[in-house]
């Protein structure tokens, strides 16, 4: 107890830095893959590519990254282990540990190239000073056990609904006489669900943490109202696509795709919105569970509250990490891509954004980048895309092999070394 | 990695690239016949040599593409029948190539009553092989739509119509197959079992076009 009332603002700042440090790589890595997408399929440039992550990504970080911050702060170590109880002060070093771990995993495997989660990466370094430094009894095996199942589920359900969606618009929109006719007649319903989907998932019986309590129709109807509003900006927006040669043979679909680009700025806001919901929390859900047990003097309790700076803090990195060296990934993305035309990008990425939205109102962490991965696959599967290189699944699964361990392993070693230094 | 090593590039472009360089190759033939007919020599070895060129722009394409079409990439059509399109493909510059090859080794003189035939055979048969270009050409279209729909259903009716000309191809070579037997005891006998030669090559061109298609059909239908 006394250590953390003697070094408790020592704790605060190094958990802090580490915290932003982490962020940092999230945003250099993590959310260049998500928006990478839209600037691939040409819908944004790099620039307004920024812009839309620094809206969406604090927005969904503030409104609906709650609960899987609260998950990574207080779901995966149980803080009523008496180890903890005796020494609280080990929940600080491990959780600093957690972050130095995974955002040294994340600057080493991304400046050699390998895929890297940064899910995966945060909640195997905190299982890893969990299980030395506290007690193998005191990670919540369940929880854990939920979690790596929807690192499976998740891509899979990705890449259903993407593949429903692209079947969708080809029955829809590609497969008629008039293609574009179709396009800007839908263009609206698509968009309509894009805002639709994203708020009710997000608004469903309320924001405990602002305090705004919605009963099921009431979440319903704002989600419907905020889903008309989006639609009709679309609309408007879509009335600036004119018809450019649609009598040649190349044209009747490239008119469809500058529809489409239109529909991606929605997506690529969801997108920002959807990894701000999941992905802020494997920064900032260490440093929450820091400040809670320094500002209430060492007590280690399930019920404190999330203060809005953390979260804050999180999204600041994340923004900082992207405009930073993210922008850099964006960008080669942005050349290298030339496949993804935005009617199959829509597709992709709406499907993309739900599941997570949807993982991160359970408050389950996932990754972002294989839920992309999975829905990019569905995709494919419609018959939609030309050549989908396998081997990247290979690579995700050597990924997991590698990344838990790794992540577990250095945590473990900073936890003993924040031990060695501070008791 | 990120997303961009998910999507290998399309095998598409450099499908359609590689038919209209095969087609460049059939549609120097008639150039080709006309130099024979002038009796142009010099004419003639020109085209050849142009003839030439072009089916070795041909291979080297589609040898790269057989390099970068690896059994692990996940794609909407057969890899298979893919690369048998492809082989088709070629072939109508393969054909190209022996036609021309054939007329620069053995000087063959064209008797009057043949011309006529002749070149309407020539240009029935490049104006396959140009319908077949226009049906690979709906590559792209196709795998936007996803291979399915109101796209699918152009491109098989397309199919049906080469079928068409290819049958008219047919006929028009045995047209000139009768009027050569006609001619044939005013001819060298060697030249004419080449004449045959040539004749069947020439209906090889459309033959070959019309293959492209019916591969087509496969792709699609999966």
């Amino acid at each position: 107890m006394e250590i953390i009332a003697d070094q408790g603002t020592v704790f605060l700042i190094i958990a802090g830095v580490v915290s932003l440090f982490m962020a940092w790589g999230i945003g250099a890595n993590d959310l260049a893959n998500a928006m990478g997408t839209s600037v691939g399929s040409k819908a944004l440039t790099v620039r307004q590519a920024i812009i839309v992550a620094a809206i969406f990504e604090f927005a969904g970080a503030v409104l609906a990254g709650g609960h899987v911050t609260g998950t990574i702060r207080k779901g995966i170590i149980d803080s009523s282990s008496p180890v903890l109880l005796e020494n609280p002060q080990y929940l600080v070093y491990g959780m600093i540990a957690a972050l130095l771990a995974a955002g040294i995993w994340l600057l080493v495997a991304s400046h050699r190239g390998w895929p890297v989660s940064t899910t995966h990466s945060i909640v195997g370094a905190i299982v890893g000073f969990g299980i030395v430094g506290i007690g193998f009894d005191s990670v919540a095996w369940s929880k854990i056990g939920t979690i790596a199942a929807s690192w499976v589920i998740s891509p899979l359900v990705g890449g259903f609904v993407a593949f429903v969606l692209i079947r969708s618009v080809q029955k829809l929109i590609l497969d008629r006489e008039e293609p574009f006719a179709a396009a800007r007649v839908w263009a609206p319903f698509y968009i309509f669900l894009v805002g639709f989907i994203i708020s009710l998932v997000t608004l469903f019986k309320g924001l405990k943490h602002l305090n705004l309590a919605f009963s099921v129709e009431v979440s319903f109807a704002v989600s419907g109202g905020i889903g008309l509003f989006v639609a009709a900006v679309g609309g408007v927006l879509i009335r600036r696509v004119q018809a450019v040669g649609e009598e040649s043979q190349k044209g009747r679909f490239s008119n469809v795709e500058r529809v489409f680009g239109y529909m991606m700025i929605f997506t690529a806001c969801s997108m920002a919105f959807a990894h701000g919901s999941n992905d802020v929390a494997n920064a900032v859900g260490p440093l929450a569970a820091v400040v809670s047990i320094v500002q209430s003097g060492g007590e280690v309790t399930q019920k404190a509250g999330l203060p809005v700076w953390v979260l804050l803090i999180g999204g600041v990195g994340i923004l900082i990490g992207l405009a930073t060296m993210g922008y850099r990934v964006m960008a080669t993305i942005g050349t290298k891509i030339t496949e993804l035309t935005p009617s199959r990008g829509f597709c992709a990425e709406l499907a993309a954004a739900t599941t997570v939205v949807i993982a991160s109102r359970t408050g389950i962490p996932v990754s972002t980048t294989h839920i992309l991965v999975g829905s990019v696959l569905g995709v494919g599967l419609a018959r939609g895309l030309g050549a989908i290189d396998m081997r990247v699944f290979g690579t995700i699964a050597m990924s997991w092999i590698v990344t838990l361990p790794a992540g577990a392993i250095l945590a473990m070693v900073f936890f003993y070394i924040m031990r060695a230094i501070f008791g | 990695m990120s997303i961009f090593d998910l999507l290998h590039k399309s095998p598409f472009k450099p499908m359609q690239e590689h038919m209209r360089i095969a087609v460049r190759c059939a549609n120097e033939v008639p150039g080709l016949f006309e130099a024979l007919i002038a009796g142009d020599e010099e004419e003639l070895k020109r085209r050849k040599d142009e003839i030439f060129r072009i089916e070795m722009e041909a291979d080297n394409l589609k040898n790269d593409m057989r390099i970068h079409l690896p059994k692990r990439l996940f794609m909407p059509v057969a890899r298979r029948d893919l690369l048998e399109v492809l082989d088709h493909q070629d072939s109508i510059a393969d054909v190209a190539q022996d036609i021309a090859g054939l007329l620069v080794e053995r000087k063959f003189e064209v008797p009057k009553a043949l011309e006529e035939p002749l070149r309407k055979l020539v240009a029935e048969c490049v104006s396959a092989c140009e319908f077949s270009l226009k049906i690979v050409e709906e590559l792209d279209e196709l795998l936007t739509a996803g291979f399915r729909g109101k796209e699918a259903d152009r491109v098989e009716s397309m199919c049906t119509e080469l079928n068409g000309i290819e049958n008219t191809t047919d006929e028009l070579g045995m047209a000139l197959a009768t009027v050569l037997f006609d001619h044939e005891d005013e001819m060298k006998p060697i030249s004419v079992v080449f004449w045959y030669q040539i004749i069947q090559w020439i209906g090889d061109l459309a033959d070959h076009a019309e293959k492209v298609g019916n591969r087509f059909r496969l792709l699609i239908a999966q």
